[in-house]
Formats: C-alpha cells, sequence, structure tokens
C-alpha cells in the first residue's frame, strides 16, 4: 500500500495558487503540513528549511549584480536596447518577433533581464510586428491583429524560458544544483549551462518556423483580395 | 571564499535595508526594510547560527511578505531625457560592464579549480567598479538603483532559495518517494525511452498544476529523475537535471497557473480571448517538450 499522505503538501500548493494566496504562505505552509504528516517536530522542521535555506544561499547571488545593472540603466541601457530593436529593418511580422527572440536570447546569456512583455512586448515589440504585417497588404483585421499579437507574447516568452539556463549565474542552475546536492551528486556550473544550448537554438528554429508560417497566412489575404 | 561572497552579498542587503528605512518616500519602509535587513542578516550570520533560528527568520520574511507589508519607494532615478541622451553617448559600451560577468565567471571556472560560483561573486563586484568607473556614477547612487531593481523583484527574491528548501523538506518527508511508488505502478520497467518521457512529461504536467517549475522541479526530479534516470539507468545527472528543468518551462507556456507570462501579458495586449496565448503557445511549446525529451534520450546516456 502506499502511503499517499506526503502528497498532501502538493495538494496545499496546487489549491493555494489557484486561490492566489500569496507564494511564500504556501508554500510554507505545504512544508510545514507535510511535515508535521511525517511526525517530524515543529523545532525539527524550522531546522530543516533553516540548514537547506543556508546551504542554498548561492542561488541568490544575483542580488550581486544588481547595482551594475541599475547603474547602466541609469545611464539608458533600456533606450540603447529599444535603438537596437529600432533600427532592424524587418521585412515581415515574423522577421521582427524572431530578432526580438534572439536579443532576448543573447541578452539572457550575459546574465540580463533586458526583455519583459511590460517593457518590451507592450510598447514596441507587439506594434513592430504589426506594422511590418501591414505593409504591402490591406489593413489587418482583429482577429489578425491578435493573433499576431499573442504571436509577439509568445516571443518574449520563448526568447525567455529557452535561454534562462544559459547564463552561467542563472537562478535555475543554481537550484538544479542544489537538488542533485541533496541527493548527493555533485554538479558544476561550468558544465551544466552548455548543456540548455541545444535547446535555445532548437527554440530558435521552432519560432523561426512558428513566424514563417504567421507570414505566409497574412500574405495569403494579399493575393485572395488580388484575384477579387 | 565563498563564505567571503556571503558575507558581502549580506552586507550590500543590510545597506539597502538601511537606505529603505530612510526613504521616506516609501509608505511602506519598516516593512521592507526589515524584510532586507533579516534576509541580509540570514547571509551574513547562516554559517554561525542555529539552523532553527533561520527557520524562525524564514517565517518572519513570509509574514512580512503575506501581510503585504512590503513595497516600493523613491530611488532619485535619472529622469528618460537624460537616459536617452547618455544613451546616444555611449551606444554599445554600456553593454561592456554586463559581459564581464558571464565573461568573468567562465574564465574563472576554467583557469582555477574553485566553484564558478566564486567567479561569479568576483565578477560581479569587478563588473560594478567598471560600470561605475565608466558613467561617472555615485557608488551611493549604485546601491541605490540596485534597491530599485531588487524592490522591484520584490519578496519573490528569496523564492529559489525557498522552493529548495522545501523541496529538501518534501524529500525528507518522503513526498519524492510516493511520486516514485506511484509512477513505477503504471510504466514497464527498464525501458529507457518510456523513464525519460515519465521525467520530462511529469515535470511539464508538475509544472502546468503548480504554475512555477522551480516549484515542480525538486519534487519530481527526487521523485523520478533520480531514482529512475540517474540511479537505475546511469544518466548523466548534469544533462538530465537542466533538460528536465527545461521541460517543466514547456510546462509553463501551456497552464493559466503561470499568471505574469500567459494571462497578464494577454491583458496587458488586449486580447479578447484571455486564453489566446496559451493557445498560441500549446503545440510549439508541445514540440519543444519532445525535443527536450529526445536530446536527453540521446545525449545523458
Amino acid at each position: 500500500m502506499i502511503d499517499l499522505w506526503p502528497l498532501i503538501g502538493v495538494a496545499v500548493i496546487t489549491v493555494g495558487l489557484a486561490l492566489r494566496l500569496n507564494t511564500l504562505l504556501v508554500i510554507l505552509a505545504a512544508g510545514l503540513i507535510t511535515g508535521l504528516l511525517a511526525n517530524i517536530a515543529i523545532v525539527e522542521i524550522l531546522s530543516m528549511l533553516g540548514a537547506s535555506f543556508s546551504k542554498n544561499r548561492y542561488m541568490s547571488l544575483f542580488i550581486l549584480i544588481l547595482p551594475m545593472i541599475g547603474v547602466l540603466e541609469r545611464y539608458g541601457l533600456r533606450e540603447r536596447a529599444e535603438t537596437l530593436i529600432g533600427t532592424m529593418k524587418s521585412a515581415s511580422a515574423g522577421r521582427v518577433m524572431l530578432s526580438y527572440v534572439l536579443l532576448r536570447k543573447v541578452t539572457n546569456g550575459m546574465g540580463l533581464s533586458l526583455g519583459g512583455h511590460p517593457s518590451m512586448i507592450r510598447p514596441l515589440v507587439a506594434p513592430m510586428a504589426e506594422a511590418a504585417a501591414h505593409k504591402n497588404r490591406a489593413p489587418l483585421n482583429d482577429n489578425e491583429k491578435h493573433r499576431i499579437r499573442a504571436l509577439a507574447a509568445m516571443s518574449e516568452n520563448f526568447g525567455n524560458f529557452f535561454s534562462q539556463l544559459i547564463f552561467i549565474g542563472a537562478g535555475g542552475l543554481l537550484l538544479i544544483k542544489g537538488v542533485f546536492h541533496d541527493s548527493g551528486y555533485e554538479l558544476s556550473l561550468s558544465d551544466m549551462y552548455q548543456w540548455a544550448l541545444p535547446t535555445a537554438l532548437a527554440s530558435f528554429v521552432v519560432f523561426a518556423i512558428v513566424g514563417k508560417f504567421a507570414d505566409f497566412r497574412l500574405m495569403k489575404r494579399i493575393s485572395s483580395k488580388a484575384e477579387k | 571564499m565563498l563564505e567571503y561572497i556571503y558575507q558581502v552579498t549580506g552586507l550590500l542587503l543590510i545597506a539597502f535595508s538601511m537606505q529603505s528605512f530612510l526613504d521616506r518616500k516609501n509608505e511602506k519602509r519598516l516593512g521592507t526594510g526589515f524584510f532586507w535587513l533579516i534576509y541580509g542578516l540570514s547571509f551574513c550570520l547562516g554559517s554561525f547560527i542555529p539552523d532553527w533560528l533561520t527557520g524562525l527568520m524564514i517565517l518572519a520574511l513570509t509574514l512580512i511578505a503575506a501581510t503585504g507589508l512590503f513595497g516600493t519607494g523613491n530611488y532619485q532615478q535619472s529622469d528618460s531625457k537624460f537616459k536617452e541622451k547618455q544613451a546616444l553617448g555611449f551606444k554599445n559600451k554600456l553593454f561592456l560592464p554586463a559581459l564581464v560577468v558571464p565573461v568573468g565567471t567562465i574564465l574563472w571556472s576554467q583557469l582555477t579549480d574553485s566553484s564558478a560560483l566564486i567567479g561569479l561573486g568576483l565578477s560581479s563586484v569587478l563588473a560594478l567598479v567598471i560600470a561605475t568607473i565608466l558613467t561617472k556614477c555615485n557608488p551611493v547612487q549604485s546601491i541605490h538603483e540596485g534597491r530599485r531593481l531588487l524592490d522591484t523583484i520584490g519578496w519573490a527574491a528569496i523564492l529559489a532559495q525557498f522552493l529548495a528548501a522545501l523541496g529538501y523538506l518534501f524529500s525528507q518527508a518522503g513526498v519524492g518517494e510516493t511520486v516514485s511508488q506511484l509512477v513505477q505502478l503504471f510504466i514497464p520497467e527498464n525501458n529507457l525511452l518510456i523513464y525519460v518521457m515519465a521525467y520530462t512529461f511529469g515535470m511539464a504536467l508538475f509544472t502546468i498544476v503548480m504554475g512555477n517549475a522551480f516549484a515542480a522541479f525538486a519534487v519530481i526530479t527526487t521523485g523520478i529523475g533520480i531514482p529512475l534516470l540517474v540511479v537505475a539507468e546511469g544518466g548523466n545527472p548534469a544533462i538530465v537535471g537542466v533538460l528536465g528543468m527545461l521541460s517543466g518551462y514547456c510546462g509553463t507556456l501551456m497552464t493559466p497557473m503561470a499568471a505574469n507570462y500567459n494571462i497578464v501579458p494577454a491583458v496587458l495586449l488586449e486580447l479578447t480571448n484571455k486564453n489566446q496565448i496559451i493557445l498560441t503557445q500549446f503545440l510549439p511549446g508541445l514540440s519543444m517538450l519532445v525535443i527536450n525529451t529526445a536530446l536527453m534520450y540521446v545525449l545523458a546516456f
């Protein structure tokens, strides 16, 4: 008979996050409940949490990078990134978004989080993609506009997620290292980030295909309109 | 040596907290200040105080965050005209200090025997020095700028450590074993491809449920990844781990629980269908999951 009680912690997390309660509170509650159900004393639970927290301080070393990035932003880092995007001579919506994917991946690899939905997609990438799609054809209808915008959001997510682990100091890499360490395996950061490269490349290709397909669909409207 | 880097980080956090306390324009300066103070102390004293005391600090941090006592303030930012002018002047030189971090870290790990983490810490400090010299920025202002960014990240800054602590607690309490036993009920033994798929698809599914790949990672890896792929089949743990995490991210593309990536942008972009981004991402995300599975199958064994 499988002991299913430990899974209550998982249920707590699922319900708690679905109810949009504070994440830290949900996680702490899940941990406390799971520990208590497993007959671990409260003091020992606190010790386990504390010990792991201290051991894993290295996961938060990205904090040391923040003053430097803050200074660069003060002197126009984002503005420079926007200029670089603006100078792209893009022929199509797909091309615009693919260039953004590239920019996002390269800057992620340097440890810079320069993109984002509110800061780049909404004000820059989505309008630029719509404008590029609009060239040489009839005005876009609402469905087409929404499709392009959704793709622009996807370009941010694709560009961001699949390049997260390329940066040698990435929080994700540090978490992986920590979990394996707790099970007795020592992993090295300088080894790990390299294994994230094939996926980064694959995601670039996948997005390029999706973009090409989207451009093709938009272009088809010209031919069908011309025939009318 | 790593301990020194922790001390520097802790001191930086305490500096942030001091600036927060003095920031009159921040209504929540006490909560924010205490948050960074306690967190900073946990960095400086972590190796010296008893673990249960650190555990109590974790409780305190959670309480401050959950009761909404955390907030952003004023950082004496430069205005956009200033930024545009500076950007025109510096052009791509602005990226130089940022490049120091990954380059320095990689160089350190190649040339010395010690951990890349130390390289990361040293490169970060070096990069800040270079940035300050390049821009002629006031050092105190650089701390304000760092605080600005950290306050924007907010209490989520401690999330990685938190989830790791949870993962450890879960594995001590037997969650991994339960998952492992459940999975083995359903899948045939010694079929490598099915094992790999159980891990990658399990990661994606659990991430869809929890809305966060970090949260799923500890449980699924200790429950499926390590016992089935590393121990039983002798897989390379680094490859299994990295591709496992990337498989989790595929799940993030498909779930409304990852609101910041899928639902909030739909609102920002004024889409009538709030789920349109998820629908757009579903097939490409699934393709990436299949690709990650194939990569793990081919590369890790």
